[in-house]
Order: C-alpha cells, then sequence, then structure tokens
C-alpha cells in the first residue's frame, strides 16, 4: 500500500482517488446496465492482474489461466450445492486445488526445460484435457452443466454469496483492488525483482545466485491461486457453469486481453486494459443495436481487428503511453 | 475384434496424413520464420469452405480443387507475411500471438457471417465406396485423400532438398545472421515460406472437406490439432509433422472407438503432456 502510493506523483493521488471515489458512489447514479457492465470490468482487471504476475512479471505464457478459473468455480460450486459449504470457506478448498494444478504443470514445465510456446502449449493441454474430463464428469454435471438453484429463502444471505447486483459490484471492486494493491507491493518486494531478473535473463539471474525455477514456481502459485478466487466469484455471479465455457480457450485468451492491451508487467496496465475493452465490446453491440445491424459476428471482427491494431501501434500496452501522456513515472 | 481394432486404425492412419499435411505448413512456418501461427486451423477452415463451395457450385472434386486453392493460398501468405507479420518477426512472442489471434477472430466470426454456424457436408458422389484387402477396409475417400496430401507434402520435401530458393530458405533457418550476410533476401524467402506453409494448409483443408463437415467451429479445434501434432512430431522436422498427424489421426479413431467420439481429443492432449514430459523436442526433433 505505501509502496504503491509512494510511486505515484501528487497528480497520480488526486486521479486515483477520485476514481475510486468516482466507482464507490457509481451505484447511486448508474442503472442496472451499467453496473453489470462495470462488475465485468472490475472482473477482468481482477483476473488480468493475476495473469500479469505470470506473464509480465516472471515472464512466462500461460494461455490455460481458464483451468483456474474453472476449478475454482467448479470446487466451491459442487461444495456448495452436495455439501452446503458457503463460498467463504470453499474458496480455501477452491484456491489449494488450483494452486496444486497450477505447480503441477509448473514442476513438469519448468523441470524439464520447457519454456517460452512450448510452455504456453502444456498449459493449453492441460486447460483442454480438463475441459473434456469435466464434460464427461457427471458428478459436476458433466455437459449438461452445473447450476446454483435460486433458493428465495437464503436468497439474502450475503455471507454466502446470494444478493443483487450491488453485493457483486462491490465485491468484484474489492477484488480488482486487493490485486492492484498486491502486485503494486509484489512488484517493490524481493521476489518481485527476481521475478523480473528471471523474466530478462534466466542465465544471468541464475548466475546471481536467483533460484529460477522457485521465482517461477511462487508466480505460479500466486497468480493461479488468485485466479481460482476470480472462478469462486464467476461461479456465483453467473449461477450456471458450463465446460465448454468455464474451461474454453476462448476464455483463456479473454482474460490476457487486458493486461496485453493495457501494459504487460505494470500495475496498471490490466486494470486500463479492462476499462478499454469491456466497453469497446458494450459499446459495439450498442452502435449495433442502433444502426440496426443483426449480425452476431461483426462485433467481434471490429473486437480482432482492435486488437490488431492496437498491439501494431502501441506493442507495449496503452497504459505505459497513457502514463507518459498524463506526467506519471512509467513503472507505476 | 482384432480385424475391426485394425480397420478403425487404418482410417486413423489416412486420416492422419492429411492432418499431417496441415500441421506440415504449421511446422514449415515456425522452423523458418520463427512465428507461431495461431490462426493456423482458421486457414484450414477457409480452405475447407473454398473446397466445399467449388464443389457445390461446379462439381469440382475437392480433390482437383487442392491445387487451384493452394495456388490462391500461397499467394495470401506470401502477402500476409510481407504486409502484416513481417513487422513482427523477432518481436516479443505474445505480440505476435495477440496479432494472429486477432486475426483468427476475425477469420472466424467473417465465415459466421458468410456461411453461417452449421456444418455443410461435401457428398461426394463416392463417399460410400472402399477397397477391400484381405480383411482391411479402405474408404476410397480417406485413400484419395491421404495420397493427394503424401504427394505434397513430397513435392515440399523435394523442394526444400533439391531447388536453390529451397536450400536458401534451410539456410535463413539455420543461420539467419549467416544467410543474410551472404546476400540472402530474407524478407523475401520468409514471404516465400508462409506462402508454401499456407499452401499446405490449402491442400490440407480441401482434402479435410472429404473427412469432415465444415463448420467455423472447427477453425479453433484445428488449430489445437495442428499444434498438438507438431510438438509431437518435432517442431521445425517434416517427418516429424506426418508422423505427429498419423499418430494422433490414430489415436482419435481408436479413442473415439473404444470410448468415446467426444473424448478423442482428450487422448491427443493427454499424449501431447507426455511427450512434452518425456521428449520435449518432440519425436523427430532435434536436441
Amino acid at each position: 500500500m505505501r509502496s504503491l502510493w509512494a510511486d505515484l506523483p501528487a497528480r497520480g493521488r488526486v486521479l486515483l482517488g477520485l476514481l475510486l471515489g468516482a466507482l464507490l458512489s457509481a451505484p447511486l447514479v448508474a442503472d442496472r446496465y451499467l453496473i453489470s457492465v462495470l462488475i465485468l470490468v472490475f472482473y477482468f482487471a481482477y483476473l488480468g492482474e493475476a495473469w500479469n504476475i505470470m506473464m509480465g512479471f516472471a515472464g512466462q505464457l500461460s494461455l490455460g489461466h481458464a483451468l483456474y478459473v474453472g476449478l475454482g468455480a467448479y470446487v466451491t460450486a459442487a461444495l456448495w450445492l452436495y455439501a452446503g459449504i458457503g463460498p467463504w470457506l470453499g474458496v480455501f478448498l477452491a484456491v489449494m486445488i488450483a494452486a496444486l494444478f497450477g505447480l503441477a504443470i509448473g514442476w513438469l514445465g519448468w523441470r524439464f526445460g520447457i519454456e517460452g510456446v512450448y510452455f504456453a502449449l502444456l498449459t493449453i493441454a492441460f486447460a483442454e484435457f480438463t475441459r473434456i474430463a469435466f464434460d464427461h464428469l457427471d458428478a459436476f454435471g458433466g455437459s449438461g452443466g452445473l447450476f446454483l438453484p435460486v433458493n428465495t429463502a437464503q436468497a439474502t444471505e450475503w455471507w454466502n454469496l446470494r444478493g443483487g447486483p450491488l453485493l457483486f459490484y462491490y465485491l468484484a471492486l474489492a477484488l480488482a483492488a486487493c490485486a492492484v494493491l498486491l502486485v503494486a507491493r509484489l512488484g517493490r518486494s524481493g521476489l518481485g525483482y527476481q521475478w523480473l531478473a528471471v523474466r530478462e535473463d534466466p542465465q544471468a539471474a541464475s548466475a546471481l545466485g536467483i533460484n529460477v525455477f522457485r521465482a517461477r514456481m511462487t508466480a505460479m502459485l500466486i497468480s493461479s491461486s488468485m485466479t481460482a478466487v476470480g472462478g469462486v466469484f464467476y461461479a456465483f455471479y453467473y449461477r450456471s457453469l458450463f465446460p465448454a465455457q468455464v474451461f474454453d480457450i476462448g476464455r483463456s485468451i479473454e482474460l490476457i486481453l487486458a493486461p496485453v492491451i493495457g501494459g504487460l508487467g505494470t500495475v496498471f496496465g490490466p486494470v486500463v486494459g479492462a476499462f478499454i475493452l469491456t466497453p469497446l465490446g458494450e459499446t459495439l453491440i450498442a452502435v449495433m443495436d442502433r444502426v440496426g445491424v443483426d449480425a452476431p459476428g461483426a462485433k467481434a471482427i471490429f473486437y480482432g481487428l482492435s486488437l490488431m491494431t492496437i498491439i501494431y501501434v502501441q506493442p507495449n500496452g496503452v497504459w505505459p503511453w497513457l502514463a507518459r501522456a498524463l506526467g506519471f513515472k512509467e513503472q507505476a | 475384434m482384432v480385424s475391426i481394432l485394425a480397420n478403425v486404425a487404418v482410417q486413423g492412419i489416412l486420416t492422419g496424413l492429411v492432418y499431417g499435411l496441415m500441421a506440415l505448413g504449421l511446422s514449415v512456418i515456425f522452423g523458418v520464420v520463427r512465428v507461431v501461427n495461431f490462426a493456423h486451423g482458421e486457414f484450414t477452415v477457409i480452405a475447407m469452405y473454398a473446397a466445399f463451395v467449388l464443389f457445390t457450385a461446379l462439381k469440382l472434386d475437392p480433390i482437383i480443387a487442392m491445387l487451384p486453392i493452394a495456388i490462391v493460398f500461397f499467394g495470401i501468405g506470401y502477402l500476409l507475411q510481407m504486409v502484416l507479420i513481417n513487422p513482427f518477426v523477432g518481436r516479443a512472442e505474445h505480440e505476435q500471438f495477440i496479432l494472429l489471434v486477432g486475426l483468427a477472430i476475425v477469420i472466424v466470426n467473417a465465415l459466421l457471417m458468410i456461411f453461417g454456424p452449421d456444418a455443410h457436408p461435401t457428398n461426394l458422389s463416392y463417399a460410400f465406396d472402399s477397397y477391400l484387402v484381405g480383411s482391411l477396409i479402405f474408404d476410397k475417400v480417406r485413400v484419395y485423400a491421404a495420397i493427394a496430401a503424401l504427394g505434397v507434402a513430397s513435392a515440399l520435401f523435394l523442394f526444400f532438398r533439391f531447388t536453390q530458393t529451397g536450400t536458401a530458405i534451410r539456410a535463413c533457418a539455420d543461420n539467419l545472421v549467416g544467410a543474410a550476410v551472404v546476400g540472402l533476401n530474407i524478407n523475401r524467402l520468409y514471404a516465400l515460406t508462409f506462402g508454401l506453409g499456407l499452401a499446405c494448409v490449402g491442400a490440407a483443408g480441401a482434402l479435410m472437406v472429404t473427412i469432415a463437415d465444415v463448420a467455423p467451429s472447427l477453425a479453433p479445434a484445428y488449430t489445437l490439432l495442428a499444434f498438438t501434432i507438431v510438438i509431437i512430431g518435432g517442431l521445425g522436422s517434416m517427418a516429424g509433422a506426418l508422423i505427429g498427424g498419423i499418430l494422433i489421426g490414430v489415436s482419435e479413431a481408436l479413442a473415439g472407438f473404444l470410448v468415446a467420439p467426444s473424448m478423442k481429443s482428450m487422448f491427443s492432449f493427454g499424449l501431447l503432456i507426455a511427450v512434452l514430459i518425456l521428449r520435449p523436442q518432440g519425436l523427430m526433433g532435434r536436441t
């Protein structure tokens, strides 16, 4: 917390304070639609921060983070459905299982010298393997899906994540804010500097006495655990889980877009990226409706073109450029 | 039972050769240009639609349509490398990845808008003919497709082995700086390579319509399939791509028959994980 605050120039502090104030009071003026868009923004900002630890800091490309989202979601949902164990307790088991999977993948990959594209493919392979497995696991609903019923008696049990949009709005905001604080803190820690050294040159880092394997495993541990918590949020917000949706490679790609567009290895990049991408998609739908074009593919086409343009023009992401334009130090 | 399994395996081998040709395109591109084509399956599906349209409109047999499609795809690949991908050569992997994923999203959704989400079968007149050799049944379409795939792969192999341009491209792959020093035009050779890679995809896509019904949703699955095959066979190894294709073809066919068709790709990914752990450079890859 202190490190984040100290890194920001006075203008940045004022801006951040204003933004937080605006987001905290947004439900007073915003309608349900705007609230639902903002929830998505926070959700992707949160997942983006989690993925950013792996890629932006430790320099390992994971294209299978949907695996941890899905495990987090399914474990807590199943505990709630079958054992009546609430998400506040279930989240611990969910995080443990997701972290175990993450560590197993990391161990298999890095112990055997699998890096770069190969590591990315290993993560995809595990996520797809799990997706198909869940399609056939009848205990978890199989391909037919797992549903959390709306029970009026429990409708206001906010401690069991049952409630209206406001509950999820503030929960998502809190998750995103905590993730930003955590990443800011980690980035300024010894571990954070180890990650950067390992990212830039594993051999040199190793020569300096850094345990490369351990640094990467820690990144995996933190990243997969955080992502699993995002999955818990997903399960109770949407209340329906399908393997083909939750574990899909499209989900893994979706959640890395915000940090890549915003700026890898930066604290605010994923947040900025999420604030650009989600509203961009929503605006597109609105514009298409207004113009009267009824083509579901058109939105995605524009989305793909935007991605290509942004990576062409700003390969380092929007945040470093924005930070300079606002007169901040680039690192913040 | 044994003869049924043998028949299933034969189907798998024939299908696997077409898979192998598709993966060969990916392997050639990565081996030389060092860019992972994350839109590989998307291009395959474009070629499938091209073959499908040519068949329904002109009654052109996909095995003949393969040639014009491959030529057009060569042109597309050449232009794509020159215009879009060249600035990204040598840039970080995730940047190339985002560029090609963006392209893949555009392609899939354009196909979705043009052709709709439904699967379209290509009904060949000889679709149900087969050859009987001993107790083994060979589907005529699959035999034709497999022979065509082998032919294209051999042509490519001979090109790389025995022509001057092919040797120059191999030089770029082996030692980029050295190739530039002796005066090879790297940009042009990269564009040629990308063109050749996509020509393989064009040919493979045309052959694929004889095996599968074309639908936009196939695209991401084929991208993953191509990756799996290439990693199993060994990135950059041409023989590896074909062997990987056959292995995956057989594993899919057997798993689909013995376990459940919907679980067949789970076994492919299991095989991929095993290969990555036991022999990360792939079966035919060099260390």
